[in-house]
């Protein structure tokens, strides 16, 4: 009999190793709801979930739905753009109306880092973060190591390195947590404009030559270069970039090594990945974004037992 | 607490050994029929009648795993919460004949889960229900066992505990556990 150590998935430094290890055995349990017949258990059939997405997302809020659907909950969706938000609205007025509707799960996406926070000190719901701002992305991570776990039997003892934008990353960040407290060895890859000062003091080694990461790890996590940001000069061209950070099916080659190639997507092709490398047999991108609906499938089970 | 021995090793083997002869009687030579184990404690007793079916038959009778965790109708009413077992169904549950096999049949409420759990799986001709030990008069339920081992009245208090050598037991048996108060 086990449960989580918390109310709340607000991000990964606040679980425990143990809530690690539920989550995925409980996902182990979904992934194979999800390849039945019928691919939807009756669990959350009383309970009312808000997708509260104060930013844009696609993926993570279809994910998060398609959980929530299959889970038998009832789903309602809220998005910034189109709201009362752009009236004026505080974040907490606008949740606690969501709320007298008798809604009992937040899943919540915010610009502000620690927004999730925030609001779990003032509302009695369960929240799920979906992404704040560069702080954190807890379901992202969770995937992202159950997916290594799946393709190489377990997390602990690996070596995994993060490339590209390290410091507008909430994946990052998570994924650093998240591996860490799983026993595998992290490595930050990119150019040094995107990593940020601090990030020697998390315990993880620093590279910017990406052959040498490459060579080092067992996992390549590929983050995408938001091209919005380029404008920025945190590098200087696309071209550059692509040229000292890309990776092509003949650079993975030339590795003599099997490594595992991730990405939480969307991808830009030809920029951080070219498409022989996202599509060859190296790539397990799609085995994330199948394995996120069983994870956050797991998150909401397990917090919806926590009442 | 109170630990009485209901069914010893000897009678236990019998039991299974009746159980499976009372199967062959309606199923034949299994060719439409599958067994399913209700996990966790069922998985027992459905490898033990499919290894003493295949003793008699000479054949492996199509046994898979169910886990009625997430169809369960308690959910977010207990006080601690069940952590979910392995389904292992590798075969086709769709117009066969299932046989469910559990080790207690008590409020019923199991067997709910595991027929909404089921279904998932593809529509059965026929589903019947198999149990070491009924419980009478406990039921919540409108769900009566196909199979019996063996009956017990007993109290709402007390528990009945099935143990088996696979679970590292000193030998199979039964038991009746009343707790006392200290």
């Amino acid at each position: 009999m086990q449960e989580l150590s918390v109310r709340h998935l607000l991000g990964i430094k606040d679980i425990t190793p143990q809530d690690i290890q539920l989550i995925f055995e409980t996902a182990d349990n979904f992934k194979d709801v999800l390849n039945r017949p019928i691919k939807k258990v009756p669990s959350l059939r009383d309970i009312t979930i808000a997708n509260v997405f104060f930013e844009n997302s696609t993926r993570t809020r279809l994910s998060f739905e398609l959980a929530e659907k299959r889970l038998s909950a009832d789903v309602i969706n809220f998005s910034s753009s189109s709201s009362s938000v752009k009236k004026g609205e505080t974040l907490l007025d606008t949740v606690n109306n969501i709320l007298a509707m008798k809604v009992d799960m937040i899943v919540m996406r915010h610009s502000s880092p620690g927004a999730p926070h925030f609001l779990s000190k003032h509302i009695p719901a369960n929240i799920v973060n979906a992404g704040d701002g560069t702080h954190e992305h807890p379901t992202q991570a969770l995937l992202d190591s159950f997916s290594i776990r799946e393709r190489l039997g377990e997390v602990a003892g690996k070596k995994v390195v993060i490339i590209g934008d390290i410091l507008h990353s909430r994946v990052a960040l998570s994924n650093i947590f998240a591996l860490q407290k799983q026993g595998a060895e992290v490595m930050v890859c990119g150019p040094i404009t995107l990593l940020p000062k601090y990030i020697k003091e998390l315990g993880v080694k620093v590279e910017t030559n990406v052959r040498k990461a490459l060579e080092w790890c067992d996992v390549a996590n590929v983050l995408r270069i938001q091209l919005e940001r380029q404008q920025m000069k945190y590098f200087p061209s696309l071209r550059e970039y692509t040229l000292y950070y890309g990776i092509d099916k003949k650079m993975l080659d030339s590795l003599n090594k099997e490594i595992v190639l991730m990405h939480p997507g969307p991808i830009n092709r030809g920029v951080e990945l070219s498409s022989d490398a996202a599509d060859s047999h190296h790539s397990i991108i799609l085995s994330q974004v199948e394995n996120g609906v069983a994870v956050r499938m797991a998150v909401l089970y397990l917090l919806a037992q926590k009442g | 607490m109170q630990k009485r021995l209901i069914v010893n090793h000897q009678l236990l083997e019998i039991m299974v050994m009746r159980l499976c002869h009372q199967l062959i009687e309606n199923h034949g030579d299994f060719n439409d029929s599958v067994i399913l184990g209700l996990q966790p404690r069922g998985r027992f007793v459905a490898q033990r009648i499919q290894s003493t079916l295949a003793t008699i038959l000479g054949k492996q009778v199509p046994t898979g795993l169910l886990d009625t965790t997430f169809h369960r109708d308690d959910f977010r009413r207990r006080e601690t919460p069940i952590t979910a077992n392995a389904t292992k169904i590798n075969f086709l549950v769709e117009g066969k004949k299932v046989i469910l096999v559990d080790d207690v049949l008590f409020t019923g409420r199991s067997v709910r889960a595991a027929l909404d759990a089921m279904i998932a799986y593809g529509r059965p001709a026929s589903v019947e229900l198999l149990v070491l030990i009924d419980r009478l008069y406990t039921r919540h339920l409108p769900i009566q066992p196909t199979y019996v081992g063996h009956q017990v009245n007993s109290l709402q208090s007390q528990r009945v505990l099935v143990e088996w050598k696979e679970q590292q037991a000193e030998e199979d048996a039964i038991w009746l556990i009343t707790k006392t108060e200290e």
